[in-house]
């Protein structure tokens, strides 16, 4: 508890507003079918019913209610995005880990292929991809997973390299430790704080790619409620003056600047910048 | 003139440490006569570059001048804003900063940078500035003095750029010239020429200057008067040569005798050899030119083996040759009798746990994220397999032979001083049990007082343990006080190799004549008297050596 | 240094032969469902195998990639599944109005972001800073379309000033064609502007904190002075860096604004060829995409080389 009062402590103005941003929108994911008023395929009303009326943020273009769809919207979008920053965490670092540690060939072959791989834009790549291999859940996550680890992996890379030169390293190799030993006790636990912050920021990344993608249609599929989905959805309504659309991206937007906020906090203190004059 | 250049009193400056607004000069005092150098020396921490720079009236970031006046030729400049006090800065009082590479700005060339202050405080312009700046590079001894104006700051060498540096300090023909540290970061070789230079050109013009270092030897050549600091205090002050033969503090005396000799116990006994380099020459992969050729090289059993050299002389890479870091091209390294693996990773462990190493960074050299116990007690577990409460056990050993407490087994490496992790680093090597601790310039970066403590207690160890070592330093000093043996370096060469009294003492061998004579020794005429013979022809210089 | 840049390219090649491989075999993933969308789920194995045979899809994947290969050195990039044109001369025409969005676009957001980057980097936690760094984050982090729609909400809707659907066509003359480009221009040129400015700043903020600059104010010089003459020759290099880096941003940002707002461009054909499995459409426009942004990051790599003053004049 002291841990965390200290850390609330340690953030400026803007960080707190983002961790409150945050954490409002886990608290609507994680208690959705308590907060949401209606089911979340339910049709309760007219199609795109006013904002303020009836229901307090209005109906979408099949009549269900908006508030309940943005709920469930939260929870579906960021449940998948946690999971997909998750996987390309896990498959990035460990890889990025392995060629640091291991250098030599191992290193080059694995830094050749993902600047291969990389070279493709995310969206260019998920798109073939997703319109390939279907738009089933697991299907997104291990897609979106994947395409994400390239970018960690050079990152966890990097992270790596500059623990690996000191010469603790050096120490412990000289006394004959293993790889497992270097990368779990030595490596590991002085790479965490950046890495913590690059996770925060991929998982901006890859929320705004699934609203991205959702938004041309090969996201979580309907009757699934998901933001990019219903922004897609809504859009025709513009042209008649329904504001409608504005609402989900607006939630995206919001969840993207209150991470960004609080990240931004956490690598200043990292890289130590030091900032008078 | 009655009035004095620069007057400063009670001047107290506050730094931001981790939040806090703490004092880092407490009041401090000083005055500078024209043309008079004052020494300010001190060991980190002490506040003299701080101090120093408030001759500027600037105030590193983080930092904050609370109170006190600073008094420039009657003119007060504390409290007067920046605007106002450019008029001074790189006009009046000039700056040469420790570090001239990061210095110099990269993009402009060397007389570019010359002219700026003169040009730019409307001193004279351009082309009288090129001219004036020939005029100082050849004072300071600059090679191709009429050319080396158009080079950039990468393209000359750490010394030339030392030079070049006082001699933009020189340019706009200030009253007041700070040095910061400027020949700490050179070899030892280099630093005579770029002292010799400075001070001739300092006296030739009359120039007043503040000379900041820790080095009390380097400022006894240097400076008139000497103000010895210490955690933001004055400790002493007066005149230089009364100082060095008579000082009052226990401080100051302290400083003074950090180069004593100690006695040497080597009796020539060639029997139990531990350690056999053979022929080895040996190549960084991908270069195409040897870092080491053909070294030889014996370490007897409980002995000190020195190796000396500067900058380029393959010290370190012998030591990377020895552990297996890097394999030789051509010939081995034998341990008891026996060839050592090449490559480290082909090595077993009882191999590895012979020879240790002790690092010159103790802070990089331990992992920050481990505990103290877990820092030493690794070893004991890996090698000897000794586990759980006996381990334990053994890590409170430990910290006993290196005269440690107890409760420090539970504390972080950050937590720690810059002595106390090198103590750490040393029982993780004894942690081992090994026969061979190979110390790559484990006292470089320490002040020269906890240098002494930690030389101590590696003695005090070998005599416990006889356990041998193999010292790699460029610190003559050093060299001096513990080694039986020493190993002169160059360029990947061994030059020279005998017992210290062999070495140490006539005849030599030209480069380890010109190493031993560039050691700044604590006679103030020591400097004047080597820049001297050099002249005549009767001591060598790095150009005799190189050819 | 030319030997650096001499490897760069030809890591450039390489990567560029690794991407078309990578590109050939996501498109061969969905060649499988080519025939069966255009006959439909329910017809025979026979017709299949036909159709197949007809768009040449039955024959080993190494041999088709050879052949395209050979095809596409030679500018023929094959003909679209769906309206039988040639994929090259549709990409050409869709790359001529992506590339006068990213053109239009540059002329303005460029300057405007370096210039607000250096400002907030001079001005470093005043107030001017925190107001230019939070809207700028705000930009970033809200997806492209919400801006977009956001900006079609104000000005096509609400205000009637812009059409908001912007099909461009090689008719218009240049102030209409103008107009109509507006929106997608603004939306594309208010993120472009955020990411500039924080890249810019980033490098400006750590470049004054040389120890150069600190020697500059040590010799008493005009701040306007050290800007100029200190700390702007060694910006050049992170900021032309930045300004490519973001070239290729807006290639991938485009896609979006471009469905948004019906323009015709690169962005829009992927999107529907990828909708349709039309599959040497995909496969032309995701080289054409892939090819762009290797080659801009290439020369980020190359030009910040050379700016460097240290690699400029060796030893």
């Amino acid at each position: 508890m002291n841990h965390l009062i200290a850390i609330w402590n340690d953030l400026n103005t803007s960080a707190r507003i983002g961790f409150g941003i945050v954490a409002f929108f886990a608290f609507c994911a994680i208690f959705a079918p308590w907060l949401a008023p209606y089911g979340e395929s339910e049709v309760v009303g007219d199609v795109w019913e006013p904002i303020g009326g009836a229901f307090i943020l209005g109906t979408d273009q099949i009549g269900r209610d908006l508030l309940t769809r943005l709920i469930f919207g939260a929870r579906n979008t960021m449940a998948l995005a946690i999971v997909s920053t998750t996987v390309s965490f896990t498959m990035g670092a460990v890889l990025g880990f392995v060629a640091a540690t291991m250098g030599g060939r191992v290193d080059q072959l694995l830094s050749r292929m993902v600047d291969v791989v990389i070279s493709i834009p995310t969206l260019i790549a998920s798109l073939i991809i997703l319109s390939a291999v279907g738009t089933a859940t697991p299907t997104l996550v291990l897609v979106i997973g994947i395409i994400y680890a390239m970018p960690v992996f050079r990152i966890a890379r990097a992270v790596a390299i500059d623990i690996e030169v000191m010469d603790y390293v050096e120490a412990a190799r000289l006394r004959g430790e293993g790889l497992w030993w270097l990368m779990s006790k030595e490596i590991l636990p002085n790479a965490l704080t950046p890495l913590a912050a690059e996770f925060g920021l991929r998982f901006c990344f890859v929320f705004l790619l699934i609203a991205s993608l959702s938004f041309l249609g090969l996201g979580l599929q309907p009757p699934l409620a998901d933001w990019g989905a219903m922004v897609r959805g809504n859009a025709d309504g513009i042209a008649w003056g329904f504001l409608h659309p504005l609402l989900p991206a607006a939630c995206i937007a919001a969840l993207t600047i209150g991470i960004n906020l609080l990240i931004d906090r956490w690598v200043y203190k990292a890289s130590g910048l030091r900032d008078d004059q | 003139m009655s009035e004095k250049l620069l007057e400063v009193k009670d001047l107290l400056i506050e730094a931001d440490i981790d939040g806090v607004w703490t004092p880092i000069v407490n009041s401090l005092s000083m005055t500078l006569e024209r043309g008079e150098i004052l020494g300010l020396i001190g060991e980190s921490g002490a506040g003299k570059s701080t101090f120093g720079l408030t001759a500027l009236g600037y105030a590193k970031p983080g930092c904050r001048i609370v109170s006190g006046s600073i008094k420039l030729d009657g003119v007060e400049l504390a409290g007067k804003p920046d605007a106002e006090l450019r008029d001074i800065r790189g006009n009046k009082v000039a700056y040469v900063a420790q570090s001239a590479a990061a210095s110099f700005n990269p993009a402009h060339t060397l007389e570019e940078q010359f002219a700026e202050s003169p040009v730019q405080h409307g001193k004279m312009k351009m082309s009288e500035a090129r001219k004036r700046s020939i005029e100082i590079f050849r004072q300071l001894d600059l090679p191709d003095p009429e050319h080396i104006g158009e080079r950039y700051p990468h393209q000359v060498s750490g010394g030339q750029l030392q030079r070049a540096m006082t001699a933009m300090a020189l340019g706009s023909d200030p009253d007041i010239i700070i040095f910061d540290e400027p020949t700490t970061a050179l070899d030892v070789t280099t630093q005579i020429e770029v002292l010799g230079a400075i001070k001739e050109a300092i006296k030739l013009r009359n120039v007043a200057a503040i000379y900041i270092s820790h080095d009390l030897a380097v400022v006894a050549q240097m400076a008139d008067r000497i103000m010895v600091l210490r955690y933001g205090d004055l400790i002493e002050e007066g005149d230089a040569r009364e100082m060095l033969a008579n000082p009052r503090e226990p401080y100051t005396q302290q400083l003074l005798n950090v180069r004593t000799v100690r006695e040497s116990r080597y009796d020539h006994d060639k029997e139990d050899i531990q350690l056999k380099v053979e022929n080895v020459t040996a190549r960084y992969p991908g270069t195409l030119s040897d870092v080491l050729t053909n070294i030889n090289l014996e370490i007897v059993k409980g002995k000190t083996i020195a190796v000396v050299g500067e900058s380029g002389s393959g010290k370190s890479t012998l030591a990377r040759v020895i552990t297996g870091l890097l394999p030789p091209s051509q010939g081995s390294v034998k341990f008891n009798d026996r060839i050592l693996t090449p490559t480290l990773k082909a090595r077993p462990k009882e191999d590895l746990q012979k020879i240790q190493m002790i690092y010159q960074m103790a802070d990089v050299a331990m992992n920050p994220r481990h505990k103290i116990k877990d820092i030493i007690g690794r070893p004991v577990e890996f090698y000897l397999g000794i586990t759980g409460q006996e381990r334990e056990q053994r890590v409170l050993e430990l910290l006993q032979q290196i005269e440690m407490p107890e409760d420090y087994a539970d504390r972080y490496p950050a937590q720690l001083s810059g002595g106390q992790k090198q103590r750490v680093c040393i029982a993780r090597a004894l942690a081992a049990e090994p026969e061979l601790i190979i110390c790559d310039e484990v006292t470089s970066a320490l002040d020269q007082l906890v240098a002494e403590g930690i030389l101590d207690l590696l003695l005090n160890l070998q005599k416990e343990l006889n356990v041998s070592y193999l010292f790699i330093t460029h610190d003559l000093a050093v060299v001096k006080a513990i080694s039986d043996e020493i190993v002169v370096m160059y360029q990947g060469r061994v030059v020279e190799q005998g017992t210290k009294a062999e070495i140490l003492e006539p005849p030599y061998v030209p480069y380890t004549e010109l190493l031993l004579s560039s050691v700044p020794e604590m006679d103030p005429d020591w400097l004047d008297d080597l820049v001297d013979r050099r002249k005549r022809g009767e001591a060598p210089t790095a150009e005799s050596i190189a050819s | 240094m030319f030997t650096i840049i001499l490897q760069r390219l030809a890591m450039g090649v390489f990567i560029l032969f690794g991407v078309s491989i990578l590109i050939t075999i996501g498109v061969e993933a969905l060649s499988g469902d080519v025939c069966s969308a255009i006959l439909g789920q329910a017809a025979e194995p026979s017709t299949v195998a036909a159709c197949q045979a007809q768009l040449g899809i039955d024959r080993p994947v190494h041999i088709r990639y050879v052949e395209w290969l050979g095809n596409i050195l030679q500018g023929d990039m094959g003909t679209s599944l769906a309206n039988d044109r040639e994929v090259s001369e549709q990409i050409g025409k869709r790359l001529g109005n992506t590339l006068y969005l990213a053109v239009t676009t540059s002329i303005f957001a460029v300057p405007i972001g370096i210039l607000l980057g250096v400002i907030a980097a001079l001005y470093r936690n005043s107030f001017i800073d925190h107001t230019i760094s939070t809207t700028t984050l705000s930009t970033i982090a809200s997806p492209e379309f919400f801006v977009a729609y956001v900006l079609m909400a104000i000005f096509a809707v609400n205000l009637g000033w812009l059409p908001a659907i912007s099909n461009v066509d090689s008719s218009m003359g240049f102030w209409e064609r103008l107009e109509v480009s507006a929106l997608p221009v603004m939306t594309l040129a208010m993120v472009t502007v955020a990411h500039m400015m924080r890249m810019t700043r980033a490098s400006i903020v750590s470049l004054l904190a040389s120890p150069y600059i600190e020697m500059a104010k040590l010799k008493g010089l005009k701040p306007s002075r050290i800007i100029v003459k200190h700390a702007l020759p060694n910006a050049w290099s992170p900021i032309i860096q930045v300004i490519v880096l973001n070239l290729a941003y807006m290639i991938v940002g485009v896609v979006v604004i471009e469905v948004v707002f019906v323009y015709p461009g690169l962005g829009a054909l992927i999107v529907d060829a990828v909708l349709n499995r039309d599959l040497p459409v995909i496969q032309g426009t995701a080289m054409v995409f892939a090819a762009a942004y290797v080659l801009l990051f290439l020369l980020a790599d190359i030009l910040s080389t050379l700016a460097n003053p240290r690699l400029r004049h060796r030893r």
